[in-house]
């Protein structure tokens, strides 16, 4: 029998110094920065339009919100002693998602209060990217809607070419719940002109949520590119014109047609940029559809039966607080599972 | 034809240019061998050679240290010069004989025989492989007599013959099949003969499509076999995921592809038993993909167990200056080196040298939930869930949540935006899982 116990290890001389670490040793270059950047882009456009529809104020809007947002995770990440990571991009997106959720009509001021409770009280404080259960942008928009009504709901310009007229007006959906109240119905009977104006977004609203083909074209981009799946917003849309529709049936003087509550409000830049969060939404497809339903059906009920005429911000922060029961229940299988017992996922 | 792949799955740089076109080259022998005894998964074996004894090529050095075990042999006749501890390719010291060749490389009695295999029953093939130390070379390295020898309740009816080398780098696999394609189905038939299987596919992947047509030429003369030609995603070579792209079937969840009668054996293994059986040569050598942008003249290398990685690169012209990483196997499974003193075992299928300017930094910023590893996963996990239980040291959960069936491909990690290294944490888990006490009920 050998005795392997004696005898040193062989000595190294000036040997050459590697790295080493687990496998694996390559990685495809997609970095956390590059997929919100991925995102931004895909919102330019929809940005560009409110600009040009509703001028100076809402590049003012925009910049405000981007600058504030940046500078709070900044201070924010240097007293609480984080590494300050302003290059993933995340406080810029934020920052661009609040401003497209607000009205052209912002004082300063709200901006900077929506951009405060958005990146410090509801990302920072839970621990920064990754850890906030709610979304951010949404959250900071929240607070403002519910502190500051007239300056978020009362307020609204009609587009006109580069914001030139700023005449003031009402947002389809608030103009149908007006005649709801006087009237005791809906008075919608758009011509084919105002459902065009109404996709391309010649109409009024938070800067970012008035054109439906952008941010469609977004959108695509965004699934073309992998960034989302499908599955949330064709959930959460699907969900919108399926409910709406089952009450336009029962009763068309009451409730308005499907198709008018899919392309107003702000549910095409709420289903495809904010349902769709990573951190705070369901993380397999099968969760992103119930999530997606979810979201769909508290809209329907606080647009037709709420105090609010638009429900998109509320539904996705409600469906926040689900995402992790969702994900629980909605557990990819194992390749080559057996069928899981009955005790297992309590 | 349809669809040849599986769940999940990933597109690395597959980077075979390197060596593709370039023909097995045999290494001279080096000036001495450094030949561990345990070079297979299961029990090591016990060395049975001491310090000074004269030893001739194909001599055991090391005998099974159980059924799953694998005998070692001396790769070259010599002296065993010291029995000491060297850095294992896969990580740990592990004790290995420094053999010093006496230059005549001359065979043991018995060994180097040719012998006439056409009435050889499956008993005696399977005895042969055994005796021959044959492991599987695709980089498990488990002992190959115990997969041929499935409990009397599975009946295997199909033979693959993995073909795949899916991971990116590595051609030892392809350069074999198109010099050695005779042996590589001679080695299968023998496979076939133990397990009383009549279908035999040989599996390779499109990027291939000279082996493939090599192969399909040769499996004419082969009743029963049959060429696959499989998508190029990474790891198709994986078994399971292999088994389920060519059959449907399914492997359960912790078990293994003799629960869906299908037995899988790497070509390069097949080449060895060939030898093993037909020739009486043990398994002393193999082929070995020396390459990346940090070697020189990146080769195929047909080098002796024992070889050292340091002789590898003076084979190849040199290491350059900026290589800041050296793996054993493929840089997706591989192993990474802190020192060149490792040595070639039966499991080495390519030495990978990666310049520093190509290697990621796994940094493990906080999850964002983005789901990209879902998608990559083959065996459908959760990365991002269990790389969350795991930091919070919550291996109950990952348990509950299947860690343990992971197999470590890496397409998790290769994927996160974040640069979790998700792989890293799996480990952990299952060996954290593994010493754990079990429970009862």
């Amino acid at each position: 029998m050998a005795d392997t116990s004696e005898g040193k290890k062989p000595k190294q001389e000036a040997a050459p110094r590697f790295l080493v670490s687990s496998s694996p040793h390559l990685h495809d270059g997609q970095s956390v920065g590059g997929i919100m950047r991925l995102v931004i882009y895909a919102l330019l456009p929809a940005a560009l339009f409110s600009i040009y529809v509703f001028g100076l104020s809402a590049v003012r809007v925009i910049v405000l919100s981007v600058a504030s947002s940046v500078v709070f995770e900044m201070l924010s990440q240097r007293v609480m002693k984080r590494t300050v990571r302003i290059g993933d991009w995340s406080a810029v997106l934020t920052g661009l998602l609040l401003a497209l959720n607000l009205p052209s009509t912002s004082p300063w001021w709200l901006v900077v209060v929506g951009s405060f409770f958005a990146i410090v009280i509801a990302k920072q404080i839970y621990g920064g990217l990754g850890y906030n259960p709610f979304n951010p942008a949404l959250v900071g928009r929240v607070v403002l809607l519910i502190s500051f009504p007239v300056q978020m709901t009362a307020r609204w310009i009609a587009p006109s070419k580069w914001g030139m007229e700023a005449v003031t007006t009402a947002t389809p959906l608030g103009r149908i719940r007006e005649s709801l109240m006087s009237q005791g119905s809906v008075d919608l009977h758009l011509t084919q002109q105002e459902w065009i104006d109404l996709l391309i977004g010649n109409r009024a609203g938070c800067l970012g949520e008035v054109s439906i083909v952008l941010l469609l074209a977004g959108g695509i981009f965004l699934i073309a590119k992998r960034v989302i799946s499908w599955h949330t917003p064709v959930a959460f849309i699907g969900a919108v014109w399926i409910f709406t529709g089952i009450f336009h049936l029962i009763d068309p003087m009451k409730y308005a047609d499907p198709s008018f509550h899919v392309i107003t409000g702000g549910l095409f830049i709420g289903a495809f940029y904010m349902a769709t969060d990573y951190v705070t939404s369901p993380i397999t497809g099968r969760g992103m559809l119930i999530f997606g339903v979810g979201c769909g059906l508290i809209t329907v009920v606080i647009r037709l039966f709420g105090a609010y005429p638009e429900g998109v911000s509320f539904a996705i922060l409600l469906m926040n607080a689900a995402t992790p029961l969702i994900d629980r229940f909605s557990r990819p299988a194992v390749f080559g599972a057996r069928k899981r017992k009955a005790a297992a996922g309590g | 034809m349809g669809r040849r792949r599986f769940y999940g799955g990933v597109h690395p740089e597959y980077n075979k240019d390197h060596t593709r076109e370039l023909g097995i080259e045999e290494m001279p022998l080096p000036e001495k061998l450094v030949v561990y005894f345990t070079q297979n998964l299961g029990a090591p074996p016990r060395p049975v050679v001491e310090k000074g004894d004269e030893v001739k090529k194909g001599q055991v050095i090391a005998e099974p240290g159980g059924f799953v075990s694998a005998p070692v042999h001396a790769p070259t006749s010599g002296k065993i010069k010291s029995i000491d501890l060297y850095p294992h390719p896969v990580g740990t010291d592990m004790p290995a004989a420094v053999i010093i060749p006496d230059g005549a490389d001359e065979w043991v009695e018995g060994c180097n025989a040719e012998r006439d295999i056409t009435d050889l029953d499956g008993d005696k093939i399977k005895n042969l492989i055994q005796g021959g130390g044959l492991v599987g070379m695709g980089g498990a390295s488990f002992p190959t007599h115990v997969k041929l020898s499935p409990p009397g309740d599975k009946k295997i009816d199909l033979l693959i013959l993995n073909g795949a080398e899916c991971e990116p780098y590595l051609t030892a696999d392809h350069r074999l099949m198109l010099e050695k394609p005779e042996e590589i189905l001679e080695g299968a038939s023998l496979f076939a003969r133990v397990l009383g299987v009549q279908k035999v596919i040989v599996a390779i992947e499109r990027n291939k499509p000279d082996a493939i047509e090599v192969m399909r030429k040769k499996c004419i003369e082969h009743g029963g076999f049959s060429v696959a030609a499989l998508d190029v995603v990474y790891p198709q070579g994986a078994e399971k995921q292999l088994i389920f792209a060519l059959t449907k079937r399914r492997v359960p969840a912790g078990g293994l592809p003799m629960d869906v009668s299908v037995l899988v054996q790497n070509v390069g293994t097949a080449f060895a038993a060939y030898e093993a059986v037909r020739y009486a040569r043990p398994l002393v050598k193999r082929v070995v993909t020396v390459t990346g942008r940090g070697i020189v003249h990146p080769k195929n290398v047909l080098a002796r167990v024992g070889t050292s990685f340091e002789d590898l690169v003076g084979f190849c012209g040199g290491m350059k200056d900026e290589t800041g990483k050296v793996i054993n196997g493929g840089p997706m499974m591989g192993v990474a080196q802190y020192s060149l003193d490792a040595s070639v075992t039966k499991g080495t299928s390519g030495v990978v040298f990666l310049v520093r300017d190509e290697i990621p930094q796994f940094i493990s910023d906080a999850c964002i939930r983005c789901g990209r590893c879902l998608d990559a996963c083959p065996m459908r996990l959760n990365p991002s869930v269990l790389s969350v239980f795991i930091e919070r040291m919550h291996f109950d959960e990952a348990e509950e949540y299947n860690v343990l069936d992971c197999i470590e491909c890496g397409c998790c990690a290769y994927v996160c935006p974040s640069r979790r290294p998700l792989v890293h944490h799996f480990r952990r888990a299952k060996a954290e899982i593994r010493k754990r006490p079990k429970k009862t009920g």
